[in-house]
């Protein structure tokens, strides 16, 4: 068996001490950030890439993993106790969640999450295993155009689940395209767009931009009058132990959550939000209990934290077989993997496997410590959920400033980002979501380079797009995608469910 | 209230797509950029093509914003703009001369100074627990080339 040989392989690298040690270093970081509301995982990781550069590539990689899907964790935590998601995976969590609380059940409402993520964390690990390497070999025979088609898809998925207006989303990604391209043209060498300044020769950073974009303008809004933070109540945990009757209710859900959360996660652009607020609506279709619903059922709380921590997952699978970030969560690891010199694509699980499996097997060891960390631990984040939001933002101003100078030791990217703080907090005001955009900055110059690629091969005949069949199947569903708004049922759940990312 | 706007959100947007996408036209034409042709595709090829798609999208907006209403944009978190924003600025630009030990804590303080729960025990200790916390793992720690003392004191 070559699948459990890899897996060997991973758990030698995975279960060293060091490895073990950041493992739980980025859980532990994941469970923090995903408990306090205001500061997610892309400006995380965002603030953490710089210290990465000093770790060898598999730990960092380790870690900032551990970090994305242990705030999927954390989220629920702050869900459950204080009816804010903490991060935007866990919005629907608050329905049900909360009011299990209320009725004195958080603490089986916590276990019920854990245990949710848990196993779906298993599952999508053993996907993970299963399905990447035949995926990369499918790679392998990606052309040009099926490369520019499978970002158009991207970017249509990501505009798709983008809140508020469908015509605002696509004009930031358009948005986003053009800023990606300033710095120096590939094929020319000529500067683009950069204003004589030697600082944007190589273009704009795109931790700057999103430093900038989720952290800066994040904090500014969160500064807004009315939006007080001040009297949270958390609810007392008496008991974690479900009964027996829960268990039986919570089996199903957890099952049906991981299978959507684990497909839907795949689909570049979505990543874990879509799948659970996908598992709550089929949850509550299907559940012989629907009229709980809103009232405390425990379906309601662990079929979508099982969809999200699959989400979370396998939402790397585009990332680490095809080299192209599905979310801006893995753009970030994509670009922590590049300055670890590995570029990200079909060959990292053939030239790198122990990187490649150790990665993988970190992420269902990060999902056991996950457990205990929420679980007997939750005293812990109870305390951090009551931190106000004052003491903790001038904070992350500080690790913002201080981390995009240590980017390339340059003022001006301190000067970039700012202004980044000031456009995004425009848009957000403007009801124009800045995570698409962010998305297309980062797949700007990679688009125009494949659609060059895909013109001189075809001699710049455009039909080449439709005539390969895996660039049209990708077209195809993104067609599908963008028709999927038009759909009111599902107009009507994008609506309520698609606030920041952050 | 005779104005024409139904929805100032779009009509912004709008007129902001449009300034970026003629901006970049301006900037290629200017500049001189080579379009080439779609088989050998200059430098402005693909940069064009995005603009007048971003303009064409600015405009739709900009024709919405007469006919659909739309909601108001809301409050603005101005203390929070102000005191957010030009005290990075101002990291930025000074941080070499004045250092980390003097930089940092104005970035807490002034920052901090845009809640509306603002005291100044709490928002002193933060400040010095910060800039500790920041020298010992950014620049002892990570080596990141940032002055504890600046130019301006010698440092």
């Amino acid at each position: 068996m070559e699948l459990i040989a890899n897996l060997g392989l991973g758990l030698g690298v995975a279960a060293t001490p060091i490895n073990l040690l950041y493992c739980l270093a980025g859980v532990f970081l994941g469970t923090l950030i995903g408990v306090l509301p205001g500061l997610g995982p892309t400006a995380t990781i965002s603030m953490l890439l710089p210290i990465t550069f000093v770790l060898p590539p598999v730990s960092a990689l380790i870690m900032l993993a551990g970090i994305y899907y242990g705030s999927q964790y954390g989220g629920s935590t702050t869900s459950i106790l204080v009816n804010l998601p903490g991060e935007a995976a866990s919005v629907v969590t608050t329905i049900d969640g909360y009011q299990m609380a209320r009725q004195g059940r958080a603490g089986v409402a916590l276990t019920a999450a854990a245990m949710g993520s848990f196993f779906a964390g298993t599952v999508a690990t053993l996907l993970l295993a299963l399905f990447a390497p035949p995926l990369a070999e499918v790679a392998l025979k990606f052309g040009p155009a099926d490369y520019f088609s499978l970002m158009v898809l991207g970017l249509v998925a990501s505009v798709v689940l983008a809140h508020g207006s469908l015509l605002h989303a696509i004009g930031m990604v358009v948005l986003g395209l053009l800023l990606g391209l300033i710095g120096s043209d590939v094929t020319s060498g000529g500067q683009r767009f950069t204003f004589g300044l030697p600082q944007l020769a190589d273009g704009i950073g795109f931790v700057v931009v999103a430093m900038g974009m989720f952290g800066l303008s994040e904090i500014i809004r969160n500064l807004e009058p009315g939006d007080d933070r001040a009297g949270l109540v958390t609810w007392k945990i008496n008991r974690l132990m479900p009964t027996k009757e829960d268990w039986k209710r919570m089996v199903k859900p957890i099952l049906r959550g991981t299978i959507l959360g684990s497909a839907l996660g795949i689909l570049p652009g979505s990543g874990s939000i879509l799948g659970s607020f996908a598992a709550y609506s089929l949850e509550k279709k299907v559940s012989k209990y629907s009229k709980e619903f809103g009232h405390g059922a425990i379906e309601g709380v662990a079929a979508p934290e099982a969809a999200n921590n699959a989400g979370a997952q396998t939402s790397f699978i585009p990332m680490l077989t095809l080299g192209i970030p599905s979310n801006p969560v893995m753009a970030l690891m994509a670009g922590a993997m590049i300055i670890q010199g590995i570029q990200p694509g079909p060959a990292v699980i053939t030239e790198q496997p122990a990187l490649f499996w150790g990665i993988i097997v970190s992420m269902w060891i990060g999902n056991l410590f996950l457990v205990i960390l929420n679980l007997p631990l939750i005293g812990i984040w109870v305390r951090i959920i009551m931190v106000p939001y004052r003491y903790l933002y001038p904070a992350i101003l500080c690790f913002c400033a201080i981390g995009v100078f240590s980017l390339n030791n340059s003022e001006f990217d301190i000067f970039l980002m700012a202004l980044f703080g000031l456009l995004g907090y425009l848009f957000i005001k403007l009801d124009c979501e800045p995570a698409p955009m962010l998305l297309a900055f980062i797949l700007g110059p990679l688009m125009e380079e494949y659609l060059r690629r895909a013109m001189l091969m075809s001699r710049g005949n455009p039909m080449v797009f439709l005539q390969r069949p895996i660039s049209v199947t990708l077209l195809v569903i993104a067609l599908l995608a963008i028709l999927l708004v038009f759909v009111p049922a599902f107009s009507k759940t994008r609506e309520e469910a698609f606030v920041d990312e952050g | 209230m005779a104005s024409p706007i139904r929805s100032i959100k779009e009509f912004l947007t709008g007129i902001i797509y449009m300034a970026i996408g003629s901006g970049a036209v301006l900037i290629a034409v200017l500049g001189d950029y080579k379009i080439g042709n779609a088989v050998k595709m200059g430098p402005a090829y693909f940069p064009l093509v995005l603009s007048f798609i971003l303009i064409f999208i600015g405009l739709i907006s900009l024709v919405r914003s007469f006919i659909k209403p739309g909601t108001p944009v809301g409050a603005i978190a101005i203390n929070g703009l102000v005191l957010v924003i030009i005290p990075t600025v101002l990291f930025g630009l000074l941080v070499r001369k004045l250092g980390l030990v003097i930089m940092l804590p104005l970035l807490v303080i002034i920052s901090s100074y845009a809640s509306r729960q603002f005291r100044w025990g709490p928002a002193l200790a933060l400040a010095v627990g910060m800039t500790i916390f920041c020298t010992l793992v950014f620049i002892k720690g990570l080596g990141v080339p940032l002055p504890i003392l600046g130019s301006w004191f010698g440092g």
